[in-house]
């Protein structure tokens, strides 16, 4: 049958998004826009206090004011959650105590958004204050008192060792030893739509809540309601709407969300809840700032003997994802240039501050940064073009790495040749006038994370299609369009298979009763996974429908094929059907034309505890070469044009993956450049600037000129060969910065972001004949555990830790090592 | 008592409307809850993002910032006046065919902020595009698709045969 | 969503009419133009006016005059964006067209007035929070509290002044018409503000400022230049006003006022002193600048480092006093 693909007709075509007709008239409905008749509006009692516990709450006079029909604390809602099965340490309002300022603490349901402001204001809580912890090296320093009662040590909430090969005599092979400190302000997602949720309950005997949400992840806000509200998941309904942007900032289930499910039950009426800009920062979940150490030997070559990656995050006051972000920071060093030995030793600190969790990249843009720029270090000290140097030791395609990873297919090395040749990096590289420079930085990124966050031996994205005798198809599936275009991936890859227009597809995503589960908008899996399971689907159409079209036609099943809204012969494409009578057919024989399709990622080759973070299907790579303007006199930092190829295996809408890319290159470049997360540790920990106005998102006049190439080698893992391209091209902008700032002036700024301020004090200390630079001067002593001691493949390792009994993994159950290598 | 509602009568999308809501509240509220018009939205209500643009009198205004009582006797428009007959506005078909908008939730603003640059000047140069839409953040596109749009449709209302440039479409060779 | 306060709203159409409704007011009235100061405060609660009466339908205020012979008046509720756009203005009085362009953003200036901007609330990122945020600092000293958190032991409030307008209006020494229930009374732009992030303007709260008297132009040149993180949004965290009164090659007379650096547009003498007399040569604006380094104070409470925003002082007005010697013809 028609399973012969000449040429793709859809995939690989820039094409219009299907939800971009709604977009562009306003009519896309975000949470904030769902009213329901009688529906009330929520507003959170928030901690003024970093730490403190609590001794009281009296909440009479709130509920006492007209128009305030109900008032919620912690004691109602005692029951914790979290995202990850091992840090369940959050309240939907706090229980006992409170952890950073803006903590929620109390929730009033009323009439109206001033009426339950004002009630708020009528809560007395009596607060125990205790000593704030506002930065990790604090808490490092000082266990007592322990923000959390768990934790690997006092307040360190996670320590990780991890050693593939003898790093030490790795490095002792080497010509040159390079040690480097590196540290990476925090930041944050700052969508445009701030946090919004409305709840629905239908009284007993129906007892069902609806919830309305901006989410990532209906899927695990879904659980996380079933588990604290002790409801039936068949209870509860969860609809994701598409998301006024996300960047990982709405992929944790929210206290707010259960609050006005909670309201909503207790009220009787529709709850709605809309956060405030400020309210937003306190939500955070964003980049971890984090402190790096890294010691790598060389050859004369370039090539790396042995590295030693070192990383201390601040986690804030939640564990959130920090367990994986924290071995995030140490897991994918090995998958760009060859790393034989290497070590990683990761540590997560409690802070009161808002919990950080997974931005964009996932924490490896913080390691990213510091590999990038300590490679431009080593590159100069051994008197190499950076760019030479990183094409000379790319990690080979199909391949392992040291860590176990599993990397497919490889385009760096065609990245690194792009962008070196479209910038004209060889004529520029050191030869540009003084204050103008260009720095080159490169990155890789997984396309969907291997594991789920919970375990469990189900699919990690499914699809159902239904095919109408009209000719039209509805693919459902649980994702979450959050501007990424997910919606569209999937009625493109639908009208692939089944040779259709994706205006013909209705898409029906993110909403736990009508579609089934995709774990959700994170980890740039959906592309994959969802692409995965709605080819399966679609093709287990076509199988349906194709022997009865046969039939009709006379021919044999080889000879049918999908195209133009036609079911046709191949050899005589004049001889056809249009799609539907197609269906039709297929209907009146088999009845109701529905499929399903599903997708579970490949087994991981890694089976040593901490294996769980890291491998993924397919990988992703990008190299970016970034031209500045630096003002000597200032320290101002101008990025006037970045050159950026990505490896995206292939692009099922080029259109929308250079989108993505730009957007990421945006994203980098805040980060490089002025982004961050301030907070004030001296005056209670206060966030010193929680709005649109002082937290600086660059606008029109600072983002530069991009230049993009699109590299594509399909990836036997990805659907038609694609990967991801959402989050790996914002990796290599804040180090391609850095370097180009070097080039420019000749000081190394180890510290993103790369502020007018420090660029002065680099410039300063050059002029006075000190070390040309401005970053961290040390990493603190931290009592690591022993090391899990993983051999590399190379030395005849099976992916287990020396002495490991079995194949347990973190999060994982054990599983057979996979014979393929 | 100023609880109680005030009523006005304005020009919305071109056609007369007349509406009673608390008079301590915002264009922004008044439009997206007293009319039901959820297409202009919000980002801080302080001025700080350019989210909630709309038209008032032609001019690009902050609706956080905009009193509804403001508004009696004046012309507003929102992205839910920008399409006439079932046919988008050009900028909203160069909008949605380039990929300008991601998640969409920006775009309203935007549309309206060009759409008052194309009145004034139809032939802007990327830098004077740049400066138009320099009070609008959008964090998903870097802008570089919006400025393609916003060329694209202006070339269109100029009534010149427009296509977008390959790479716009499929990155550069 | 941050919502106003209930207040009553009054649209007179005639300045007896507003000076009136603000007298039954009382100190609970308060006059907004634009509101793009006014209403973000009293979503934060800063200001919690009972009574809010706008100027904006005056006709009276929203005049600009000729000025073809003398002083040219800007009416105080002509909108930035006008202003930024007369073409007369931009001709003749470059430097106010220039800093009304760099207020905030395209949108804000179509609704943000000139009064407005004169008249902005002094600013610091202790006090242009939420009530629930200064809730917990304990508030301030500017609103609600007892402390200045930027200087505790001070007896004053330091919040910053950040008006780019300003400066180059006390650098021009413009006049400010102020319209009050005893009659209209003109003040020096100068004179128009204090030293103090609280009580930072000399004008009665029941006072209006109906326009500026701009002073015409005779052989005067001025520039305004604006450091901030961003191209757009942001306040000035410093910005040079420098005017000078040519005569022939020779400087006759100078001004030089910050803006960004203390709680009014701060005028240094010292460095206007190192400019009269001279050609304005490189020599000339390296001690000008440096006069004007030393009484930048800036403190801990707007964007960027405080000791870098002192260091720019001298940079950025190098930089400015640069441009006017170059458009006078004389290159360093």
């Amino acid at each position: 049958m028609g399973t012969r693909k000449p040429t793709l007709r859809v995939v690989g075509k820039p094409h219009r998004r299907v939800d971009a007709t709604a977009k562009v008239m306003g009519t896309t409905k975000f949470a904030d826009d769902v009213a329901l008749p009688r529906m009330l509006y929520a507003k959170l009692l928030r901690s003024p206090h970093p730490h403190a516990r609590i001794v009281s709450i009296d909440t009479t006079r709130a509920a006492a004011l007209p128009g305030v029909h109900a008032v919620l604390t912690g004691k109602d809602l005692p029951i914790p959650f979290g995202i990850l099965p091992v840090s369940q340490d959050e309240h939907a309002l706090a229980l006992d105590k409170v952890r950073f300022v803006g903590d929620p603490v109390a929730a009033v349901a009323a009439t109206g958004e001033e009426v339950a402001t004002h009630a708020l204001e009528l809560i007395r809580v009596e607060y125990e204050p205790l000593r704030a912890f506002p930065d990790a090296l604090d808490a490092v320093e000082h266990a007592e008192p322990q923000i959390h009662d768990y934790a690997d040590a006092g307040n360190i909430h996670k320590l990780i060792d991890l050693e593939f090969g003898d790093v030490d005599a790795g490095i002792a092979e080497a010509d040159v030893v390079r040690e480097d400190l590196f540290f990476f302000e925090g930041n944050t997602h700052l969508p445009m739509e701030q946090h919004a949720a409305v709840a629905d309950w239908s009284p007993s005997p129906d007892g069902k809540l609806t919830l309305w949400s901006s989410t990532q992840t209906p899927h695990y806000v879904h659980r996380a309601l079933a588990k604290v509200l002790e409801l039936g998941p068949a209870r509860i309904r969860v609809i994701a709407c598409p998301n006024g942007g996300a960047f990982g900032g709405k992929s944790d289930p929210f206290g707010h969300e259960i609050v006005v499910a909670k309201l909503a039950m207790m009220t009787g009426r529709p709850v709605k809840i809309t956060l405030t800009r400020e309210e937003v920062f306190y939500c955070h979940r964003g980049r971890h700032p984090t402190l790096m150490w890294v010691k790598t030997g060389v050859k004369k070559d370039g090539a790396i003997t042995g590295m030693h990656f070192k990383s201390l995050l601040d986690g804030g006051g939640y564990g959130s994802y920090g367990v994986a972000s924290t071995y995030y920071t140490g897991a994918l060093q090995t998958v760009t240039y060859h790393v034989p030995r290497y070590r990683f030793q990761g540590a997560r600190a409690f802070t009161n501050k808002p919990p950080c969790g997974p931005k964009r990249g996932h924490g490896t843009p913080q390691p990213r940064f510091a590999l990038e720029v300590h490679i431009d270090k080593l590159a100069e000290q051994l008197h190499l073009d950076p760019a030479e140097l990183r094409l000379k030791h790319l990690v080979p395609a199909h391949s392992l790495t040291a860590n176990w990873l599993r990397i497919g297919t490889m385009g760096l090395g065609a990245c690194i040749e792009k962008v070196v040749r479209g910038s004209g990096w060889r004529e520029k590289f050191k030869r540009l006038p003084a204050g103008k420079g260009i720095g080159l930085a490169c990155s890789s990124y997984i396309t969907g994370a291997g594991l789920p966050i919970y375990w469990n031996a189900m699919p990690h994205s499914g699809v159902q299609l239904k095919c109408d005798r009209g000719g039209g198809v509805t693919v459902f599936c649980g994702s979450t369009e959050i501007g990424q275009g997910s919606d569209s991936i999937l009625a493109t890859i639908v009208a692939e298979v089944l040779g259709l227009e994706p205006r013909d597809i209705a898409v029906v995503t993110g909403d736990t009763d009508l579609t089934p589960v995709d774990l959700g908008s994170y980890s740039s899996r959906v592309t994959l996974m969802t692409g995965h399971a709605a080819i399966q689907a679609a093709e287990r159409a076509r199988d349906m429908i194709a022997p009865h079209a046969a039939r009709k036609l006379e021919l044999p099943l080889e000879r049918i094929g999908f195209a133009e809204s036609r079911v046709f012969d191949v050899e005589r494409p004049e001889r056809g059907l249009s799609f539907a009578a197609a269906v039709q057919l297929a209907e009146a024989a088999e009845g109701t034309i529905g499929t399903v399709g599903s997708y579970t990622p490949p087994p991981s080759p890694g089976k040593y505890r901490g294996a769980g973070v890291g491998p993924s299907p397919a990988y992703s790579y990008s190299a970016c070469v970034a031209e500045v303007d630096v003002d000597a006199a200032t320290g101002i930092v101008r990025v006037p044009r970045v050159w950026i190829a990505h490896d995206v295996g292939r692009a099922i809408n080029a259109a929308s993956v250079i989108g993505q890319i730009e957007g990421s290159v945006y994203m980098g470049l805040g980060e490089a450049l002025m982004e961050e997360m301030a907070y004030r540790g001296n005056r209670n920990v206060v966030h010193k600037i929680p709005s649109l106005l002082e937290y600086k998102s660059p606008t029109t006049l600072e983002m530069c000129d991009v230049v993009t190439y699109l590299v594509e080698d399909p990836d036997p893992n990805g659907p038609f060969g694609a990967k991801e391209c959402g989050q790996g091209p914002l990796l290599p902008v804040p180090p391609a910065v850095a370097n180009a700032v070097y080039d420019a002036v000749g000081v190394r700024i180890d510290e993103v972001p790369i502020t007018p301020e420090k660029v002065f004090k680099a410039l300063r200390r050059k002029e006075k004949g000190e070390a040309p630079r401005f970053g961290p001067t040390a990493f603190p002593d931290i009592a690591w555990p022993e090391p899990t001691r993983v051999p590399p493949p190379w030395e005849g390792g099976d992916g287990k830790a020396v002495g490991q009994r079995d194949g347990r993994t973190v999060g994982q159950k054990p599983v057979s090592v996979d014979p393929r290598r | 008592m100023p609880d109680a509602k005030a009523k006005i009568a304005l020009e919305l999308n071109g056609e007369p409307v007349e509406v009673a809501f608390a008079p301590h509240k915002t264009l922004l509220e008044v439009l997206r809850e007293d009319l039901g018009l959820t297409g202009t939205k919000h980002g801080c209500e302080l001025g700080e993002c350019g989210t909630c643009t709309v038209l008032l009198d032609g001019a690009p205004v902050l609706s956080c910032l905009v009193l509804g009582l403001a508004c009696a006797g004046r012309r507003v428009k929102t992205v839910e006046g920008m399409a006439e007959r079932g046919q988008l506005h050009p900028l909203q078909e160069a909008f949605a065919e380039l990929g300008a908008a991601q998640c969409g939730y920006c775009t309203p603003a935007f549309l309206l902020t060009a759409e008052a640059l194309l009145l004034e000047n139809p032939r802007p140069a990327r830098d004077q595009i740049k400066q138009a839409l320099a009070g609008n953040l959008c964090r998903c596109t870097g802008y570089i698709k919006i400025y393609q749009a916003v060329e694209l449709a202006a070339a269109r209302l100029r009534g010149e045969p427009a296509e977008p440039a390959r790479e716009t479409l499929y990155g550069h060779p | 969503m941050l919502r106003l306060p209930s207040f009553t709203y009054l649209q007179p159409r005639a300045l007896q009419e507003a000076l009136a409704m603000k007298a039954d007011a009382g100190p609970d009235g308060m006059y907004v133009a634009g509101g793009t100061d006014l209403y973000p405060n009293m979503k934060r609660r800063h200001q919690e006016p009972t009574t809010v009466i706008s100027l904006v339908g005056i006709p009276e205020l929203r005049r600009l005059g000729s000025g073809e012979r003398g002083a040219v008046p800007l009416g105080a509720c002509l909108t930035l964006t006008e202003v930024q756009a007369d073409r007369s203005i931009q001709e003749r009085y470059a430097a106010v067209a220039a800093a009304a362009g760099l207020v905030s953003t395209p949108l804000l200036r179509n609704m943000g007035t000139l009064g407005g901007n004169l008249c902005l609330d002094t600013r610091c990122n202790y006090y242009d929070q939420t009530y629930e945020w200064r809730k917990a600092i304990d508030f301030c000293m500017k609103k609600d509290g007892h402390i200045c958190w930027v200087a505790p032991s001070s007896p004053r409030c330091w919040a910053v002044s950040s008006s780019d307008v300003a400066p180059v209006m006390v650098a021009l020494g413009a006049e400010y018409v102020l319209a009050g229930p005893g009659g209209e009374r003109v003040v020096p732009a100068a004179r128009f503000y204090h030293n103090d992030g609280i009580n930072y303007l000399t004008k009665q709260p029941d006072e209006i400022l109906a326009a500026v008297r701009l002073p015409a132009p005779d052989g005067w040149d001025a520039v305004y230049h604006k450091l901030r993180r961003r191209g757009s949004f942001d306040f000035p965290v410093l910005g040079v006003a420098a005017w000078v009164q040519w005569d022939g090659a020779r400087v006759a007379d100078a001004r030089v006022v910050l803006g960004g650096v203390a709680s009014w547009p701060q005028e240094v003498p010292e460095a206007a002193a190192a400019l009269r007399g001279t050609t304005l040569a490189p020599e000339a604006i390296a001690a000008a600048a440096d006069a004007a380094y030393r009484p930048a104070k800036p403190m801990d409470n707007t964007d960027f480092d405080l000791s870098w925003r002192k260091q720019m002082t001298r940079v950025y007005v190098s930089r400015a006093l640069a441009e006017l010697a170059e458009r006078h013809g004389i290159t360093a």
